[in-house]
């Protein structure tokens, strides 16, 4: 059965939508402002004032329906399976939208005075005090706007610490090969070199290998717990009493956090500072790349580093703090204003809805999904370590030897299956990584259904059927697309066809 | 619970498979002395009514702005948001989608990435944009990095002009790094100057304009001066509905063009998220942080976008990377590219004119207060103002929020050890002031000041 | 025979007189796949041995290209910097990188031969 060709180029739902500058209607208006008054004061000064500036004109109409039309041509977890490793796209609760678009949480300004704004700042303590007590850790930098940025918190506050010890000379950071990008790339910003830690056979940190390379010019190191393979480190103790040993900090990497709240609390771990994902662990949207949310706790040795602002109980109710202050060191600022304000709202309103009792069964569950998935494909894929596995089950591409069919094809086999696909080529410690996360909020219908699929990609895959997998998608919007031709020629922007 | 779908016959049923006894037995990699056996001594779950009620009660022990004449600016912007904005960015494909990392369902955030990145070069005049920063502040700092980057330079300077924040920002993230920041003082009346500031050794200049507390320049000058000495002039705008009324940036001889977006498509929010945008010549394209979207063709030749440029990135090039960043702020950018659509050519222009009107309007009634100066020779929709010299700014918002008016901020707030910024008020006027609100703030500082 | 010499890295160079030729191997262009973008030196500029040169970078990936010798650059190749497929389709022809004077000849004996070099590529399979 072949497509069917159409003379619009549309396929029923799927439109075809061009750019809004090629939509420009001059004239048009989609906001009726009034006319303004003639200046009779300008205070514009020497600048130059300037002429029309080079934007389409639509109507609301055209508006609403670009906008979505372009939806259309997007999947998101509401629209079905999104087993992103690394990535936790769990379900967004929609209470949380509603209760950050409360007026009086929504319409505040950052510099309004503090008596007017006590409700927000108890927003903020409120999840402060959340975070602190999940992970059992005395202090939280709240600022921080994601996730890398908490990184270079956490990591700015342990150089911070060594400079006031005297120990400006530590300048390398331990960091394992199977890593984020954004560790070595944080370190970097705060003038450290990056030293690899190599990883064992079983997906952990090479302990032995750690041991020797600990000595008086490391500052930190960074771990990622549970790994980047979906395990946890279980030699975790060890390791921190060695790097406390050789007078460095613990730095972890909260991006798999998720798996864990509400079982483990870090400081139990040694850990000295870690980021904490709102937009993974506490299910803000991700917004197809933002705006995330990287609050960062610290250990008493670090806390009075953290940087301004922060909120304080003080006699007349709580109080921001956005300048020095006797006891506290910080090393500075790291945004403008309070912090993700509305993610908090959002990140808070889950956090409550779910309660200490809730949270526990998310990581529970989360690690229930991801080890159904390994027990059921791992006779079709190939599994690279044994199980248990934490919230995100890993294979390699060992199962496609000699198919011709990449991990990038059987990933691209999936969309047209209806499913968004699993992290591709990360870690990088197994060879074709594919890394599936499926998250608490995914029934077990919807895993069986994913399962069965995937067992079947994998027979047509082993069957020699590399063909139709070199084409996939086929189904989608747009097919696989040049890019090698968008790097070699950038088009980074639209230009009139007369430029 | 209401988010978590499996029940304990699944959870049964699914152990079999797997072959535990129990979901405990899964975390036996965990170190026995860290596993906590039951759920830590915090508030258990609630429903949608009670956390709803809990945030409510939150929302109103707060003074929102809608309910009080409201004057405040430096650095975030009150203005009005028209209603299709939200109900767009609310679609789940647009919300619940992550970065798009696989353009063959991502072809939408891809397209609307690509539109933002045009729009932005095209309000500040420059070749390139990126898909977004976290915020301004953030924003700046990497200007300051990136510049050094290519000048090969280590010394920054930051005009008194600079939001303070920002300046902060940037202070911090250069701290320990080869480069340094040299920040000037504050400057309330626009008096700066860098001739004799600029020498070999300088990556760049950080400008705002219009500056934190009012001032509109010509920046071709500054340009000149920066251009002559090798350096980079970076300007920030707080404000990019400015740029409706001003000359670009960009057309002014800037070689980085930073913003904060947050007053186009999104709400105050108490300060975050914000939006950084991130423009700057196409010559320096490859040393610009952040992630960006390439037009290109599918397999068929039908136009399409992919993310591209990624060897900058930190996912690639690991601690060689051009910055750590990797969560954009992109439903921010989706909601400033709605809003600017939804403006288009002739309602950026007007919309910029009802804000400087609105700032006008608002300077001429101020002449009803005694004492009362307005600093700057020139602004767009925001000025600072000095009270009188025995004036405590800061007493007089705190008096005038008691009688319900959010009256701008105090300099003071900012500058804690500048006696002389004590009476400097900063006030800012948009198209949201009704003439009513204007006339109870002046009435009220008549009474106060 | 080839007279080309080869880095662990996979850079080669080829020495006539005093002047060497740089540029990336084809086992190097291949593992690297489309090649979207080059930088190269500029002439003029010292080198020394083991130092980054240029840059060589596909969609995916980015790689420093290090000097094999130390010496002075003569010339980098503007038509790989205009068209960077070339690096594809003629790595270890028409798409070098790089010309420099040597600075000491001597370091070529550090270097593998094409026998060695094929026999090193042998191990990484």
């Amino acid at each position: 059965m072949s497509e069917p060709m159409t003379i619009s180029g549309n396929r029923a739902l799927l439109i075809e939508e061009k750019l809004i500058f090629e939509l420009d209607n001059p004239g048009s208006v989609a906001i009726d402002l009034p006319e303004p008054a003639p200046f009779d004061l300008e205070r514009l000064g020497d600048a130059p004032r300037r002429g029309r500036v080079a934007l389409p004109d639509l109507s609301e109409p055209q508006v609403v329906r670009h906008y979505t039309r372009l939806s259309q041509k997007n999947y998101g977890i509401d629209s079905g399976f999104y087993p992103l490793g690394s990535c936790t796209m769990k379900h967004n609760p929609r209470l949380s939208e509603k209760v950050a678009r409360l007026p009086g949480l929504a319409d505040l300004h950052p510099l309004q005075p503090q008596k007017t704004v006590q409700g927000a700042l108890e927003v903020i303590d409120s999840l402060a005090h959340w975070l602190k007590e999940l992970t059992g850790m005395p202090a939280v930098a709240m600022s921080p706007a994601a996730g890398a940025h908490g990184e270079w918190c956490g990591l700015m506050a342990i150089r911070s610490a060594h400079e006031d010890k005297g120990e400006s000379h530590r300048r390398r950071v331990l960091v394992p090969e199977s890593a984020h990008g954004t560790n070595p790339a944080s370190a970097a910003m705060c003038g450290y070199s990056v030293d690899p830690i190599p990883a064992l056979e079983n997906g952990r940190v090479d302990v032995a290998a750690l041991k020797a390379k600990l000595g008086p010019d490391v500052a930190a190191l960074m771990l990622t717990n549970p790994n980047t393979c979906g395990l946890f480190e279980t030699e975790i103790i060890e390791i921190a009493a060695a790097v406390h040993g050789a007078g460095a900090y613990f730095y972890c990497d909260g991006a798999n956090f998720n798996a864990i709240v509400g079982r483990v609390k870090i400081a139990d771990l040694g850990i000295d500072t870690m980021h904490i994902n709102l937009h993974k662990t506490f299910a803000t949207p991700h917004g197809g790349g933002g705006p995330g949310a990287g609050p960062t706790v610290l250990s008493a040795a670090l806390a009075p580093y953290a940087p301004v602002p922060y909120v304080v109980h003080g006699a007349g109710g709580l109080e921001m703090v956005e300048g020095k202050r006797a006891g506290a060191k910080p090393f500075g600022r790291v945004k403008g204003f309070h912090g993700q304000f509305g993610v908090f709202i959002r990140a808070l309103a889950y956090i409550m809805s779910m309660g200490s009792d809730g949270l526990r069964q998310a990581s529970s569950d989360a690690v229930l999904n991801a080890n159904y998935l390994l027990a059921s494909l791992k006779d079709d894929l190939s599994a690279s370590f044994d199980g248990p596995c934490m919230h995100e089950a890993l294979f390699d591409d060992r199962f496609l030897k000699d198919t011709g069919v990449t991990t990038l094809d059987f990933a691209k086999a999936m969309i047209d299956e209806g499913y968004h696909p699993m992290t591709m080529y990360f870690p990088l410690v197994v060879h074709g990584a594919l890394l599936m996360e499926p998250t608490e909020t995914e029934s077990k219908d919807t895993l069986d259904q994913f399962i069965a699929v995937v067992r079947g990609l994998a027979a047509k895959a082993k069957a020699g059927a590399a063909e139709d997998f070199k084409a996939a998608p086929r189904l989608t919007p747009r097919r696989r697309l040049d890019e090698t031709l968008a790097a070699r020629s950038p088009v980074l922007r639209w230009k009139p066809a007369a430029e | 619970m209401r988010y978590l779908p499996l029940t304990e016959s699944d959870r049964r049923a699914m152990l079999d498979v797997i072959g535990a006894k129990s979901v405990d037995e899964l975390f036996r990699d965990v170190p026995q002395s860290a596993r906590l056996a039951g759920p830590l001594p915090l508030p258990a779950h609630q429903g949608e009514m009670e956390v709803e009620r809990a945030f409510t009660r939150m929302a109103g022990k707060n003074l929102s702005a809608g309910c009080a004449p409201f004057f405040i600016g430096a650095g975030v912007y009150r203005h009005h948001i028209p209603a299709a904005v939200d109900q767009l960015l609310l679609r789940g494909e647009f919300l619940t989608a992550y970065t798009p990392y696989q353009p063959e369902v991502s072809q939408g955030t891809l397209q609307m990435l690509f539109e933002f990145q045009s729009q932005v070069a095209t309000i500040t005049g420059m070749d390139v944009a990126n898909a977004s920063m976290y915020d301004g502040a953030t924003a700046t700092a990497e200007a300051a990095i990136m510049a050094c980057r290519i000048t090969k330079r280590g010394k920054v300077i930051v005009s008194g002009g600079l939001h303070p924040h920002y300046a902060e920002t940037v202070e911090t993230s250069l701290r320990y790094t080869e480069m340094e920041a040299e920040i000037l003082p504050p400057d309330p009346l626009g008096m700066e100057d860098m001739i004799g500031r600029v020498d070999g050794k300088t990556a760049c200049v950080i400008v705002q304009n219009p500056g934190f507390f009012g001032t509109v320049r010509d920046l071709r000058p500054l340009a000149a001066l920066c251009h002559e000495a090798g350096a980079l002039l970076v300007v920030m705008v707080a404000e990019p509905t400015s740029l409706g009324l001003i000359e670009s940036p960009g057309a002014m001889g800037a070689d980085i063009v930073v913003a904060e977006g947050q007053s186009l498509g999104m709400g105050m929010n108490f300060g975050g998220p914000g939006l950084g945008l991130f423009a700057t010549r196409e010559k320096y394209l490859r040393q610009m942080p952040g992630r960006l979207a390439g037009q290109t063709v599918d397999v068929d030749g039908r136009r399409g976008w992919v993310l591209t440029l990624s060897t900058r990135e930190q996912h690639i090039r690991r601690e060689k990377a051009t910055s750590n960043i990797c969560t954009n702020s992109g439903l921010c950018a989706l909601a400033f590219s709605i809003h600017l659509t939804m403006l288009g050519g002739t309602g950026f222009g007007r919309l910029a004119e009802l804000n400087h009107l609105a700032a006008t309007r608002l300077e001429q009634k101020l002449k009803a207060v005694t004492g009362l100066r307005v600093l700057p020779q020139s602004y767009y929709n925001e000025f600072a103002v000095h009270l009188g010299d025995d004036a405590d700014a800061a007493a007089v918002v705190d008096a005038l929020a008691d009688k319900g008016i959010l009256a701008g901020v105090p300099a003071s707030r900012f500058y804690p050890t500048w006696p002389e910024l004590k009476p400097v008020l900063i006030l800012a006027a948009t198209e949201t002031n009704t003439e009513d609100d204007m006339d109870k703030l002046v009435a009220a500082l008549k009474e106060v000041v | 025979m080839s007279s080309k010499r080869f880095t662990k890295d996979h850079e080669w160079i080829d020495v006539e007189g005093d002047i060497g030729t740089v540029g990336i191997s084809d086992y190097a262009q291949h593992a690297l796949g489309d090649v979207v973008f080059v930088e190269v030196p500029e002439a003029g500029r010292e080198i020394a041995k083991g130092a980054e040169a240029a840059v060589v970078e596909s969609v995916k990936a980015a790689s420093e290209v290090y000097s094999p010798v130390s010496g002075t650059v003569t010339a980098g190749n503007a038509a790989i910097v205009d068209q960077p497929g070339l690096v594809n389709e003629a790595a270890e022809g028409a798409a070098w990188f790089f010309k420099l004077k040597l600075a000491n000849p001597a370091e070529l004996n550090d270097l593998m031969d094409q026998a060695a070099y094929d026999a090193y590529l042998k191990t990484l399979e």
